[in-house]
């Protein structure tokens, strides 16, 4: 089951820090942008200048009150910013601000599905708190020097803790795509591993199979993509298996994943864990949330990923699978919702977007959903165009790759009528235009038609061949199957 | 009157009656800070910076624009942070440091067309009560030079008694704003926690710091309350006085017009009449200097004379203000003051070996013993295991502290009694005895964690020292406190003596 060896249990909880996407710190005025020249995001606030005190971003704790309500939690009226103390030289005050024993978002639960069975996660908490900077090495070795970029320092963050729910490599997987969708669904975080907005670390434990005590743990970093979340884990439960079925015993450590080697190996021991001293830092008073303000974000929400896919097979006579892939991302149901809008049949729009429009969006990383050029009333009138024959299945799909590859302004916006004419793409679906043309081939074709005639069904394709080319392509190809049989009868 | 016995609204007189100049004032002040050096007052003056002040003030009040303090001088506590002036926290660590920015109260002062003269001496990071802990040298008491000014505002009170500026402004974290008044014969408030803002103060105890005026009289300290406090976005514990009810309390900025109004309006059958003043009888316990207990008492029974409703109470957690404040203050201090690792900015060891080393050996270098010893026993009170013992204990006893207080206002509109055990001892009395030291804050350490206003007003000399009556008032009840302290200082002239200051 799940690749867990028999006999054995696995134990693993996740935390998760979703990067808030807020326009601001979470403590200070500066801008969130990812990829700034270093240390031009980073105001006297995040230096930790003397004197700097930090207030809160209010579209912060919007987007934590957000995902509580998104799962279920309870938002708690009460909540403390705790300071957590330790030295390091990209954690300018010295301490992190966070929260400790009062957590904004408490409990809550996710479903995942593997295999076909569905499951809860249940979530311990999830809290607000700053990101620290980053130290720099590369490049500045030679000189002897370290770099600190602080534009990431006081970067709002929600820390998603479960509880130790999850059985294996696939379900904690499951759970991070699962959670990945809530958030970016809601649109609190950008959902981008690579730039590190969604990072999953992993607790993992093993036990004997029936032992009622937990097996020590360890925590598991360094994991930027889900690819690389289940190979960690992987490697981690035979890690510990090995060393337990060798007579070994497990230390309590935080270990880093190496992608390349495809191992995880230690970072530190609990040995070397540090005290934080967590203290209810004196700066920030208790975030207090009444029920009305929770209200009033409640009413503002988007409608979630199931009630939407629920909803799209109701309104939209759509199957399960077709609801659930449009359903992928919020732009992506959005996307599909404007072309129906627009006019588009809502199952062409669906077979569309499965279809050639995926194929599109696989063949670059770059472009996503959001940025695709083609609007939603060009596919819907291309969509149209093709239903009342006026164009063929190819000429349709010309048309959307011109206007999804469209370098310039001005073809994009182009209407579909006038690409239509502009590239000759009407398909002819004019009887007498067609029987002239097929009258034509015949006569030219006479050794064919004999072929034909003798019983060589292949001299019947090689005739339509013939007619869709002398009509370059516009033929009506239906309407030159019919005919062309007639004739030949 | 010379200017440097003058009172706010004389020199706001002279200046609109162009009988001096802000740039005149300003170099008349300066020259008084550069001859009495010896003090060791000022930690950074630059004419030039001043007298840029003083003529942008000129040009103001040439132009009319004039409020209350246009043009008068003042200096700023080195806790402080400002734009051109070094701001260094009386620390080695920070020697050297500009602020790319003012400090909300430096900034609303001079916006009020205030000239700063520079930045005045305090114990480091305002750690201290008696100004010993500057890593620049100790303050000198301008009344007797060979004894502490007190502390921590030390700079800031003794300037001020020295007539070496009109005002000041200091700081106070468990009585650094009042027991260095006190000990320099003048006046000053901290206000309640959150009236004035802390961004731009360099932080010792957040929830304890407070920022206020230092200066000769209480007409002199409401003017300038009225302009240093307000609401501060940039601080998340600054309060909007404007948004929160607060019945019949006067606050900033109408404190001034509140005290002149108040005098105008005096009862003819004693000007304190109707007021209940409350007298803790744990502030005249074993402890309290017998020459201090005889001003203080005979300063009570003055406005007892005058009508006041004398009323013997008991704040019973008195002694218990001691451990709590101990606790607390440098819990925070020791998270505070962690940005300082020598990373960004502020003094960094020449070598080390490394990361963990650097951070280390910068800081051992760079912290002063106090401040040191104040980050260990906070790092030890937060520690795992400790914390519920000590710091939450403590949190506990604050809340239990701040309920006494409130308590006692039910019987009394003021809590008076002495700011200090004693008037200010000889330097290097108390140096080698933390304890000791810490000890005489017994009087203002529960003002502070019932973030309470409070105010140290002259009442006497014990000798050649002066004495200092604590006024302390409910929350908000600055308007009140000032307007009654001034009444007092109309019918008694102790806040108007001043030491001999060799020019």
């Amino acid at each position: 089951m799940n690749g867990v060896p028999a006999g054995w249990e696995v134990v693993i909880g996740l935390e998760t820090h979703a990067q808030l996407s807020t326009a601001s710190k979470i403590f200070s005025g500066s801008k969130t942008t990812y990829g700034a020249a270093p240390n031009t995001q980073a105001n006297a606030v995040d230096m930790a200048l003397p004197g700097t005190l930090p207030v809160l971003n209010r579209g912060a704790v919007e987007a934590a009150i957000q995902f509580g309500l998104a799962i279920g939690a309870t938002i708690a009226p009460r909540s403390v910013f705790a300071r957590k103390n330790y030295f390091y030289p990209d954690l300018p005050k010295g301490y992190q601000i966070s929260q400790f024993e009062l957590p904004v978002v408490v409990g809550g639960t996710i479903p995942i599905v593997v295999d076909g069975v569905e499951k809860p996660v249940q979530l311990t908490r999830a809290h607000l708190e700053e990101d620290a900077g980053k130290s720099l090495h590369e490049g500045l070795d030679s000189m002897g020097v370290s770099g600190i970029d602080l534009n990431r320092a006081g970067t709002p963050l929600l820390e998603i803790v479960t509880e130790p729910v999850m059985r294996s490599a696939q379900e904690a997987v499951a759970y991070a795509k699962a959670l990945h969708g809530i958030v970016t669904w809601i649109g609190i975080c950008d959902g981008n591993m690579q730039e590190g907005s969604f990072r999953c670390d992993a607790n993992v434990s093993v036990r004997r199979a029936g032992d009622p005590k937990l097996g020590t743990r360890c925590e598991i970093k360094n994991v930027n993509s889900f690819r690389f979340l289940e190979r960690a884990i992987e490697f981690e439960i035979r890690r510990q298996i090995e060393l337990i079925e060798d007579g070994g015993r497990v230390v309590q450590e935080t270990r880093l994943y190496d992608a390349d080697r495809d191992e995880t190996r230690s970072m530190r021991s609990k040995e070397d864990s540090m005290d934080y001293r967590y203290f209810p830092d004196p700066d920030l008073l208790p975030l207090v949330i009444s029920a009305a303000q929770i209200e009033a974000i409640k009413a503002t929400m988007p409608e979630l990923q199931k009630a939407t896919e629920t909803r799209f097979m109701h309104e939209y006579k759509l199957s399960e699978y077709d609801a659930h892939v449009l359903t992928q991302s919020k732009a992506l149901a959005n996307y599909f919702e404007a072309c129906v809008n627009e006019g588009g049949q809502p199952k062409r729009v669906a077979n569309w977007i499965a279809g050639p429009l995926s194929a599109l969006l696989n063949g670059d990383d770059e472009l996503s959903i959001k940025n695709i050029h083609v609007a939603p009333a060009q596919l819907a009138q291309i969509l149209i165009a093709r239903e009342k024959e006026l164009i063929s299945q190819k000429g349709a799909l010309e048309l959307f790759e011109v206007i999804f590859l469209a370098e310039d302004e001005s073809a994009r916006n182009s209407s579909v009528e006038a690409l239509i004419k502009e590239r000759g793409l009407e398909q002819i679906s004019d009887s007498a235009a067609i029987e002239k043309i097929i009258d034509e081939v015949l006569a030219a074709n006479q050794k064919s038609v004999g072929e034909f005639k003798s019983g060589k069904e292949k001299a019947f394709q090689s005739l339509v061949g013939q007619v869709m080319k002398a009509s370059t392509g516009k033929a009506n190809p239906a309407q030159v199957n019919a005919l062309l049989t007639a004739k030949l009868s | 009157m010379t200017f440097a016995a003058a009172s706010l609204k004389q020199l706001r007189a002279a200046l609109d009656s162009r009988q001096v100049s802000a740039v005149e004032l300003a170099e008349h002040f300066l020259n008084r800070a550069e001859a009495a050096h010896d003090l060791n007052t000022f930690l950074h003056i630059d004419r030039g910076l001043t007298l840029a002040e003083a003529r942008a003030a000129d040009a103001r009040i040439a132009s009319g624009d004039v409020g209350a303090l246009t043009g008068i001088p003042v200096a700023h506590k080195d806790i402080f942070v400002t734009q051109g002036w070094r701001s260094t926290a009386g620390s080695n660590m920070l020697a050297n440091y500009v602020s790319p920015f003012d400090a909300t109260v430096v900034e609303k002062l001079k916006s009020a067309g205030m000239v700063s003269l520079g930045k005045l001496n305090c114990d480091e990071f305002a750690m201290g009560s008696s100004n010993e802990n500057s890593a620049f040298g100790p303050v000198k008491n301008p009344w007797d030079k060979s004894k502490i000014p007190g502390g921590s505002s030390g700079g800031s009170a003794a300037a001020v008694a020295a007539g070496l500026t009109p005002a000041s402004t200091g700081t106070d974290t468990g009585g650094s704003l009042r027991q260095p008044a006190s000990m320099c014969g003048i006046t000053a408030i901290k206000p309640t926690y959150g009236t004035v803002s802390r961004y731009g103060m360099i932080a010792f105890a957040s929830s304890l710091d407070q920022g206020g005026p230092m200066a000769k009289s209480a007409e002199d300290c409401a003017i300038l309350l009225d302009a240093m406090a307000g609401f501060d976005e940039r601080d998340s514990t600054s309060v909007d006085v404007s948004t929160t009810s607060r019945k019949g309390l006067v606050t900033a900025p109408n404190l001034a017009a509140f005290v002149e109004q108040h005098a105008r309006n005096a009862s003819t059958g004693g000007v304190f009449q109707g007021i209940r003043i409350g007298i803790p009888k744990e502030f005249f316990a074993a402890g309290l200097s017998a020459d201090v207990a005889q001003h203080v008492n005979l300063a009570i029974a003055e406005f007892e004379k005058q009508g006041a409703a004398i009323i013997e109470l008991s704040l019973p957690r008195t002694q218990l203000s001691i451990p709590a404040y101990y606790v607390i203050a440098p819990a925070e201090a020791s998270s505070n003051l962690s940005r300082f690792d020598g990373v960004r900015y502020g003094h960094r060891a020449v070598e080390y070996n490394n990361l963990g080393d650097m951070i280390a050996k910068s800081r051992s270098e760079g912290f002063g013993a106090e401040v040191k010893r104040r980050i260990l026993v906070g790092a030890y009170v937060l520690s795992h295991g400790y914390y519920d013992a000590y710091y939450l204990q403590a949190q506990k006893v604050r809340r239990l502290i701040a309920l006494d207080f409130q308590d006692a206002f039910t019987k009394c509109d003021f809590i008076m009694g002495p700011v200090a055990p004693t008037t200010a001892w000889k330097m290097g009395e108390k140096s080698a005895d933390p304890v000791a030291m810490y000890l005489e804050d017994i009087f203002t350490l529960g003002v502070s964690l019932a973030g309470l206003p409070g105010m140290s007003v002259p009442c006497g000399f014990a000798g050649d020292m002066p004495v200092g009556l604590q006024i302390i008032g409910n929350y908000f009840d600055e308007g009140r406190m000032l307007a009654t302290a001034h009444q007092y200082q109309c019918i008694t002239d102790w806040h108007k003596r001043t030491p001999e200051v060799s020019p």
